[in-house]
């Protein structure tokens, strides 16, 4: 017993367990060390977190293509995973840099929440290393329960509780949703194994396509569409945008996001190629509807963090741009967007949180006015981050768009693209309103002073995807050797 | 070739300028505002300086790309590659000879943000520049729709009353053309595997009926940049609100990049939907030429006036690229070359009374000979080139046009010819209101003449205006070989897509 468990602890599943661990550790240290202000627990936290980092990324640069796996296969560790987990890592490192000055200013951090974020990192490794349907719901929860909490973890704060409840309701109702097409897909193949699934569902396909596995696509996909929150299931996302404390707000755009993407695919691309034909429609009518929502229901927001969601509703439609395509390139397009998205949605938040005024925080867009004459550099990356947004070159949102297009137009889907970039010309109003007003119009009181941590975050960010352009190759051929692992 | 790379310096020597400003200049008052002007204006000359260098090293009788330069970029036949032909390399050249002049002419007139005004005209030269240099697909894309940011904000942050809507307008009519032809671009770069635009020049690198698609994408974008009518609307707005240097880079060289693309890809690359498409291509251009010379003669302000025959004189250009001849092309990039001297120049006479009396409406002037005779000599040579009287440059394009669109079709060149007496109407007749007249207007009475620096800005416009009137050689020559490849290159296209034509015919039972 305790050899196999010494095993694990060295074997490849060393970085979720020092992060299991690690959340227990500090929630003890939180609790008989009374650390009220949360920031003892908070910075081992976030220590923990780059050391999780450096232990992924020393795996990865000495065996490029390792392929580990534990648990049977339930558990997998391959480059796509590898890549996936250095972004929700850096997802979940940032939100809790900008977590640290946000705490600061309107109350204690409690201990609780960078053990909550701690959690919500294990489980949506467990998501992205899935190779299993069990394995694919435990990892969910383990992330969902999180986030519910720290949705809510200003409990004295109404909306921020109403954020949290809303959450909980919707998300209980996707994830049975998805429990339902997984006991489908069991019942019909008869393995929760994504392998044996997919030998299993490439027999029946074989024939005329089989029902019950159809109706199992349909219901897990609606399942994670909840998670990644593409149209029609993205009900809840302005709300709980505008509700929670911005910087989980951050933590929600940046890192679930991309874990429930890596699920996404690693069911389609692992459990399901042999229909890829019929998840193809699923997922295009997905993208369109989504892209299209994004863009022309966020042109009458004035709240900044509800527009942020609708902007990532729209911005999740152009990543499924990619997914629909159905190939390596498409899935290689799906991450270097998220890459690049991550950075975008970091980087403005940062702003946001850099909106205070007489020490409170606001969120309507109209405060920004005349921000580039009272603070020139905080609003210019903000206008490089809004231009990014809109993907216009040479910054780093430009690109994120050309390698999950290009592979559309690969897969001759010339309709999907030709509606995406005309979506993406619709959602540039919007950007562009928000430099106008930066810009074009009468300045109104001055900003206070940036908290230096969020100063580094937006730093990082905006020279990420100002740059970008100039040396793009690291990340595109990480992301090319992820996507390959998976092919 | 040398191994210095003169097209890099020229492209990044203003971003280095833009960044200078950045990093050296702080505050807002009177020193810094002096410090950003001077900073720019030194950058623009230096560039101008350099990319002498490229005209002098270029040779007229090679019709390839000379001063290649290519590095690894993103991999996967993308790569970072520059390099002129007789067809770009005189817009790099008009580029940075305008640019110091925008500078000077805002000498004075922008008095708020002067350092973020600088900065964001130097980052647009480079994006201009960049636009006629770059040899690689994706390259052009990032060039050329990059050159959108600074313009709006030009436009928004420095511009007249209904600036938000003009840069609004701008920018995302613009963008909804470019983004088809990043579509088209994709579908370019996986059926020929590279973006490298030396290779997809090679006659018959398309199928004819992808060509058809890759050509309506392409010219949705381009139409809407040169602008063509029905697709022009956005240019009187943009030009009105504008600052006076906003107008003259947008008249003087963004206009130009449509023009040069036509060139650049649609005939060379899709020559058989280019011969496909030229009847409505003639037609627009056409329409063009007379409608939107007829609303210029109702035009109630300067600028706008101006704006509308720009859209007309693009007309000769468009109608004169597809006629595939030697004297279209030719006169049309001509024409281009020359309306970037003269449109520029005009722009640049409204922003000197403008700035003396703000206002633009015609009605407000009157009699300005009366005070101010150097001024009313220049704009004549200017209003005189517009309308395109023999001896001045405006002629010569107009006449090559012309020319080519007679041997393509005699009607499209006589409805186009009407043009030209419609351009002398507006024209003369403008020119009447502000010059002449009894100078009556009590705001009028004390304006003064040109200043020192105006002139300055002025009469090097005067005087090349009037020279490639009389001796256009310098800006014919170095295009000969290279138009003359094109068009082989295009008559080539066009064979072998009518020869697959020919075979699928003869194969079919």
């Amino acid at each position: 017993m305790l050899t196999t468990l010494l095993d694990l602890l060295h074997g490849p599943l060393k970085p979720e367990i020092m992060l299991v661990t690690a959340a227990m550790g500090l929630l003890m240290i939180g609790v008989f060390e009374r650390d009220e202000r949360g920031l003892v627990v908070g910075w081992l936290s976030f220590a923990f977190l780059a050391l999780v980092g450096f232990l992924i990324a020393y795996r990865a640069w000495n065996h490029p293509g390792a392929y580990d796996s534990a648990f049977d296969g339930a558990w997998i560790n391959d480059g796509f995973a590898r890549f996936m987990k250095m972004l929700v890592l850096i997802g979940a490192a940032g939100a809790l840099l900008l977590s640290f000055a946000y705490f600061g200013d309107v109350g204690n951090m409690r201990f609780e929440y960078p053990v909550l974020i701690l959690l919500a990192t294990a489980g949506m490794f467990m998501m992205i290393s899935a190779g299993d349907l069990i394995a694919l719901y435990l990892g969910l929860e383990m992330q969902s329960l999180a986030l519910y909490v720290m949705a809510a973890i200003r409990r004295d704060d109404l909306r921020s509780s109403e954020a949290g409840l809303k959450y909980f309701v919707l998300g209980s109702l996707s994830s049975g949703m998805l429990l339902y097409g997984a006991s489908l897909l069991y019942g019909f193949t008869g393995s929760t194994h994504f392998r044996d699934i997919a030998a299993a569902a490439h027999v029946m396909a074989a024939g005329a396509p089989n029902i019950g596995i159809l109706f199992g696509l349909v219901f897990l996909t609606a399942g994670l569409a909840f998670k990644v929150s593409a149209v029609p299931f993205h009900m809840w996302v302005p709300d709980v945008y505008q509700g929670a404390p911005t910087p989980v707000t951050a933590f929600f755009a940046a890192a679930p996001k991309i874990a429930a993407f890596g699920l996404l695919i690693r069911v389609l691309e692992g459990a399901l190629p042999a229909i890829t034909g019929q998840w193809q429609q699923i997922i295009t009518f997905m993208a369109i509807a989504s892209m299209l929502l994004g863009a022309v229901a966020a042109i009458g927001q004035s709240n900044i963090k509800r527009l942020m969601a609708y902007s990532s509703i729209g911005h999740v439609g152009f990543a499924l741009v990619g997914l629909a395509a159905g190939t390596q390139d498409g899935v290689q397009g799906v991450l270097v967007y998220l890459a690049i998205y991550l950075a975008m949605t970091l980087g403005t938040f940062a702003v946001i949180l850099a909106m205070r005024r007489k020490g409170q925080y606001v969120e309507e867009i109209d405060q920004l006015a005349g921000l580039g004459r009272t603070n020139l550099p905080l609003a210019a990356l903000l206008a490089a981050l809004m231009f990014s947004l809109a993907g216009i070159p040479p910054l780093a949102g430009f690109w994120a768009k050309w390698f999950v297009f290009l592979p559309a137009i690969r897969a001759n889907m010339y309709g999907l693209a030709v509606i995406g970039v005309l979506s993406s010309v619709i959602g540039a109003y919007y950007y562009l309103r928000i430099v106008k007003v930066m810009f074009f119009d009468e300045p109104a009181e001055g900003l206070e002073p940036m908290p230096g941590l969020v100063r580094v975050v937006l730093g990082m960010c905006s020279a990420f995807i100002i740059l970008f352009t100039l040396y793009p190759a690291p990340l595109v051929s990480a992301a090319e050797r992820a996507a390959h692992s998976l092919f | 070739m040398t191994g210095t790379p003169w097209l890099s310096i020229t492209t990044f020597l203003p971003l280095i300028g833009a960044v200078l400003a950045m990093l050296m200049v702080r505050g807002d008052d009177a020193a810094a505002q002096r410090n950003a002007r001077w900073i720019a204006l030194w950058t623009t000359l230096g560039t101008f300086a350099v990319s002498l260098m490229i005209w002098r090293g270029f040779d007229p009788s090679n019709a390839g790309f000379q001063f290649l330069e290519e590095h690894a970029w993103i991999g996967n036949g993308i790569s970072y590659k520059l390099g002129v032909d007789g067809i770009s390399m005189l817009f790099v050249i008009l580029t940075t000879f305008l640019m110091p002049l925008c500078i000077l002419a805002s000498w004075e007139a922008i008095g708020t943000r002067v350092k973020e005004y600088m900065i964001a005209f130097l980052v647009l030269e480079t994006l201009m520049i960049g636009v006629f240099c770059s040899l690689d697909l994706v390259l052009f894309y990032l060039f050329f729709e990059g050159g959108l940011i600074p313009m709006f904000l030009i436009i928004g942050v420095w511009g007249g009353k209904r600036r938000v809507y003009a840069s609004f307008k701008f920018f995302l009519y613009t963008l909804a053309g470019s983004v088809l032809m990043l579509l088209a671009l994709m579908a370019m770069y996986y059926h020929a595997g590279t973006t490298d635009i030396v290779a997809l020049l090679k006659p018959g690198t398309f199928p004819a009926a992808m060509q058809t698609w890759l050509w309506l994408a392409f010219f949705a974008s381009f139409a809407v940049k040169m602008p063509m009518w029905p697709v022009h609307t956005w240019l009187p707005d943009a030009h009105v609100e504008a600052p006076t240097a906003g107008s003259v880079i947008l008249a003087g060289v963004l206009l130009k990049m449509g023009g040069y693309g036509f060139l650049r890809f649609s005939l060379p690359m899709f020559p058989a939907a280019s011969l496909h498409f030229a009847p409505m291509v003639y037609g627009l251009s056409v329409v063009a030429i007379i409608y939107t010379s007829l609303v210029a003669l109702a035009q109630e302000d300067m600028k706008k006036l101006i704006a509308y025959s720009s859209v007309a004189h693009m007309g000769f250009v468009t109608m004169g690229v597809f006629t595939l001849t030697m004297q279209g092309i030719q006169g049309g990039i001509f024409q281009m070359l020359s309306h970037g001297i003269v449109s520029a120049a005009l722009f640049l006479c409204v922003g000197v009374i403008y700035d003396r009396i703000h206002t633009r409406d015609i009605d407000a002037y009157g009699g300005l000979v009366e005070r101010m005779p150097i001024y009313a000599v220049a704009l004549m040579v200017f209003t005189l080139a517009n309308v395109g009287l023999p001896g001045t440059s405006g002629f010569i394009g107009e006449f090559l046009t012309l020319l080519g669109a007679f041997k393509a079709s005699t009607w499209v060149a006589f409805l186009a010819t009407t043009g030209v007496i419609l351009s002398a109407a507006y024209a003369l007749y403008l020119y009447r209101r502000v010059v002449f007249g009894a100078l009556d207007k009590a705001s009028l009475k004390t304006i003064l003449d040109l200043s020192p620096r105006e002139i300055v800005i002025l009469a090097p416009l005067v005087i090349l205006t009037i020279f490639f009137g009389f001796y256009p050689a310098p800006l014919i020559d170095p295009t000969a070989s290279s138009v003359q490849k094109l068009i082989a290159d295009t008559q080539a296209g066009i064979k072998l897509a009518e020869g697959a034509a020919h075979q699928v015919a003869t194969l079919a039972p």
